[in-house]
Formats: C-alpha cells, structure tokens, sequence
C-alpha cells in the first residue's frame, strides 16, 4: 500500500523463549512500507520463530510488534486480515487441483462471485500456469508450487507479505522466475516483503535492506550495498555474514538449527524434488 | 463496499462476523470434501469393520441369546450401536490429517488465514458429518440387507442422520484436542487405538447398560457414545426405545460437542509449536 507513513513491520523489544533457550531476543527492527526486507542467519538464529510470531502463529514471551498498523499480541484477527504467508514448507494442497487450492483460498478471505474468478485468473496469468490450473498440485514443479503459493498469499492483496526461504530447493531458473514475480509484486502492489533466505544471491538483488540474525539478534541491519561498503572493499555479502555470525551461510556454522528445522527443511527440499 | 475498497481495509471487513464464521467454517470443509471426491478410497475402506460386525458377529450373538435386549432381536438391537461405532471409529483417527497437513505446510495457510479458529475446528467437524453420513447410508443399506427391522420414515431417517451428524462432529473434535496434545502421528496412532476400544466397551453399543456391573455403568453414563447409541436406537430400528430419553440424549451429545469444541479451540494454535 503506497503513500503510508508508518512502518509496514515494526517490532518492539519482541522476544521469544523456549524454556532457556532465547530464540529471539528483544529484536527492534523495522521494514519501510513498499520495501523488501531480507532476513538472513544461520540456521537456528531466530528466523523461523521471528517470521511466526510476526504472522501471529507463535505468541511472543514478551514484547510486540506492529504489523500492517495492528498490535500483533493485541489484535492478531486484524494483523492475519491483512498479511499473506508463504511458509517454508509447501503449503499448497497436492491432493486439490492448483485452481482450488486457489479458490479455497479466496473464499478463506471472503472474495466472492465474478471478482473471486476475476483474481484468480488473473493470478495465473501472472505467475504462468494458467495451462496447469486443472492438474493436481502433486503434479507440480518446485518452481510452479511456489508460484502458486505467492500467487494464493496475494489474492486478497495484503499489505505485507512474509516470505520464509521462499526459493529454498529450488534449480536456478525455477529460483529466477520466482524473484521476477516478487520484484512485480511490489511493483504492481506496493505489498511490503519480508522475507527469510540462506541465499546470498537473492538477498543481495531482491532486498532493499537485510539484517542478519544471529542467536535472536540483529548482528547487522542495513542495505546489501552499505553493508557490503562497510566490510571492506570487494566484499561480498556472504562475508558480510560472516563477520556477522562467525558463520559463513553455506552450512559451516556451529548451530545448524534444531532437529525438527533441519527435517522440516529436508521435507520441503524431497517435495521439490 | 467493493471487493477492492474491502480488501484494503482487510479481508471480511464487508462481511458480519457470524456471517463470516459460517462461510470459513464451510470452506474448511469444502476443501476436506474436494479431496475426498478426488480419492473416494476412503469411504469404502472403513466400510469393511461394520460389515464384519453386521455379518459375522451379530448372528453368531444372536444364537447365545445371552444378551437381554428386550423386545429387539439381537441384530436390530446391535445395528445402531454398529452405525455409532463405524463412525466413531472413522471420526477418532481424524486428528491424524491435522498432524499430516501440519507436517506438509498445508495446516499454516489456514492458520494465517482470517478465519477464527472456532471456525477452523468446527469446519473440520463439519467435514467429519459428511463423511459421517456417507457411512451411515452404507451403514443402512447393510443393515438393510441382512434383515434388520429399519424404521424408514422420512423422520425417523432425519433423526439418525442428526445423531450421525452428532457423533462423527464429537469424536473428530475429540481426535482434535487429542492431535494438538500427542502432535507425532506415531503417538497419535497409539492414542487413538487406546481410545477407540474403551470408548466403544464402555458404551452400550452392543450389550445394554442394565447387564453391566456398576463402575462401568457410570463410565458408559459419562461417554458420549452411549447417549448416540441411545438415541439411535430409538429412531433407527422398530420396537427401538431410548433409555435415557430423547431430549436427555440430545442435550448430553450438544454439552459433549460444545466441551470438545471449545477445548480443541483453546489447544488447536499448539500444533505448530
């Protein structure tokens, strides 16, 4: 949504715990409406459960966050009203054709008669699979269900749009495709994005910032350029996140995420497949 | 309000709320009901226990004469408690789709969604009466078959399908409170088969609560089942009476439906933690 003021995403002190464990600690951040907002760290560093708590799935141990203007403790019915979600799993139905895993999520959000019919055509034709809407999802490529996941999140045009790990799996075209849609989406919506990735290369041509978690807290926050400016000439934003983290993205960090992430990843990764 | 001007101040902000309620309930049902009709397997398969029930058991009891059933042959008095049964048995696995769709991603597009989570739980049981009276049409023409007395008033057949209705909406909240508590499907396979069997014994599905010794007496009082069986037996079968009375019957499943409900409401967000 265009000509807004206020922070699309703001989050204060917002902090959750799992018996000792602090997942994410007293975060204080904020992403400009119409920007893409890329969160980055190893795995394990809070991403996931600072993604959830912001989407209203997992309530925070303490502090808040404002999303789409509403208080995410106070007012989550208002926050889900205006927010879309693509999770790291595939959450496309496969056992329903593309076209009703569309249709019922339209009619999730209250879109009816010929307007209903209208978006998802439209949605589509957008994201190129207006020849596979009858065919099961099942049938799919990694690169189409994420497709038509983007497309299912933005029917009901929320004003933000949280995106985890959204091209995890997927082969490098599959990964472009799914980058030119997110890049229009901003464009022809204005939707603000924040999205989750281990993915150098996309965080560096898709975000307009990136902050880096690490153990529940933001080690860096800035654009990829001014980040990169600061690590010293010729750096890239992987050493970036390694200055950051002690880590470097591609799998030699220490934490490696919990066993339930790394199997949910695992599962995402053999459904792409 | 337009779709468009509705969308922007949030999905259903053009909808009254217990309008909206109703609608989110049904398209959580609906999408159960799609992919049922894309694999009917189901339906069938569950027919197999009841029919062994009907076919094996029940003439086999009938020859011992052991069983003080009353004015009713053994297999008028023992198919209602059948149909309870087949679809009780159906409705208590049901917690295990939540787990899976929880484990494929799917369960989060709904969880994000506007949709109040009363309204997700009571669509879920809106889609177990479905397949509830699928069974119960089988149920009766099986019975049908072997000679049981039917009563086939149009009323009569209304009422059965209310407390089909009743008991599949039950036992698959029940299922629910159980899924959001065990949340492996290993565990759950485990629950569900520790549930089923006392559920069922201690119940006056196939022997009548005066045969039984006084500890179980009391735990029939409190089950559910009983009180399904009871008034399915006073309106499927003829010379079929409730023990308890009608109204007694009715209000016992609306208190045990309300109780579930409210508790797989309460514990339904814990899934995905």
């Amino acid at each position: 949504m265009t000509g807004l003021v206020r922070p699309a995403i703001e989050t204060i002190q917002l902090t959750r715990r799992y018996d000792s464990l602090v997942a994410v600690d007293h975060l204080e951040f904020s992403a400009q409406a119409g920007s893409i907002f890329g969160l980055l760290g190893p795995n394990g560093a809070g991403k996931s459960t600072l993604i959830k708590m912001l989407t209203t799935l997992l309530p925070p141990s303490s502090g808040t966050a404002m999303v789409a203007g509403f208080d995410i403790v106070q007012r989550p019915a208002d926050v889900r009203r205006n927010i879309g979600y693509v999770s790291q799993m595939l959450s496309a139905d496969g056992d329903l054709t593309g076209y009703e895993n569309l249709l019922i999520s339209a009619k999730l959000y209250g879109i009816r008669g010929a307007e209903r019919e209208r978006r998802i055509r439209e949605a589509f034709e957008f994201m190129d699979l207006t020849e596979s809407a009858g065919k099961r999802v099942k049938q799919y490529s990694g690169g189409m269900i994420r497709r038509l996941e983007i497309a299912q999140s933005m029917l009901h045009r929320p004003e933000v749009l949280f995106l985890d790990e959204p091209t995890i799996g997927l082969d490098p075209v599959a990964k472009r495709s799914v980058w030119d849609r997110i890049r229009e989406l901003r464009r022809g919506f204005g939707t603000t994005i924040l999205m989750t990735t281990h993915d150098m290369e996309e965080a560096d041509g898709l975000c307009d910032t990136v902050a880096i978690l690490h153990q529940g807290h933001i080690a860096s926050l800035g654009t990829p350029a001014a980040l990169k400016s600061q690590a010293g000439p010729d750096a890239t934003l992987n050493d970036v996140f390694i200055l950051s983290t002690g880590a470097s993205i591609d799998g030699n960090g220490e934490e490696g995420g919990a066993f339930r992430d790394v199997a949910r990843t695992r599962r995402t990764a053999r459904r792409l497949e | 309000m337009s779709q468009e001007l509705a969308a922007r101040h949030g999905a259903w902000s053009d909808t009254p709320a217990p309008v909206a309620f109703v609608l989110q309930m049904m398209v959580v049902a609906e999408a159960d009901v799609r992919k049922l009709l894309h694999d009917p397997a189901e339906l069938f398969t569950r027919m197999l226990q009841p029919v062994l029930w009907l076919v094996v058991f029940a003439p086999v009891f009938s020859r011992t004469r052991a069983i003080p059933t009353g004015n009713l042959r053994y297999l008028d008095f023992m198919a209602p408690g059948i149909l309870a049964q087949s679809v009780m048995f159906g409705a208590i696995f049901y917690g295990i789709s939540l787990i899976w769709e929880r484990d494929q991603g799917v369960l989060h597009k709904f969880m994000v969604s506007p949709a109040p989570r009363a309204a997700l739980v009571m669509g879920r049981a809106l889609s177990s009466t479905i397949r509830g009276l699928f069974q119960a049409v089988l149920v009766y023409l099986i019975a049908f078959l072997m000679g049981v007395r039917l009563r086939l008033e149009p009323w009569q057949i209304a009422g059965v399908f209310l407390g089909v209705m009743f008991g599949a909406a039950i036992f698959s909240t029940f299922s629910l409170v159980a899924a959001c508590i065990v949340k492996s499907r290993e565990r759950f396979m485990g629950i569900g088969q520790v549930l089923t069997m006392p559920l069922f014994f201690a119940s006056n599905a196939i022997y009548p609560l005066s045969m039984m010794p006084g500890w179980l007496k009391v735990l029939a009082k409190v089950n559910p089942l009983s009180y399904q069986v009871d008034w399915l037996r006073a309106l499927m079968v003829n010379g079929g009476h409730s023990v308890f009375g009608l109204g007694l019957d009715l209000g016992m499943m609306a208190l045990a439906l309300a109780v579930f409900v409210a508790i797989a409401t309460k514990l339904y967000p814990r899934i995905l933690i």
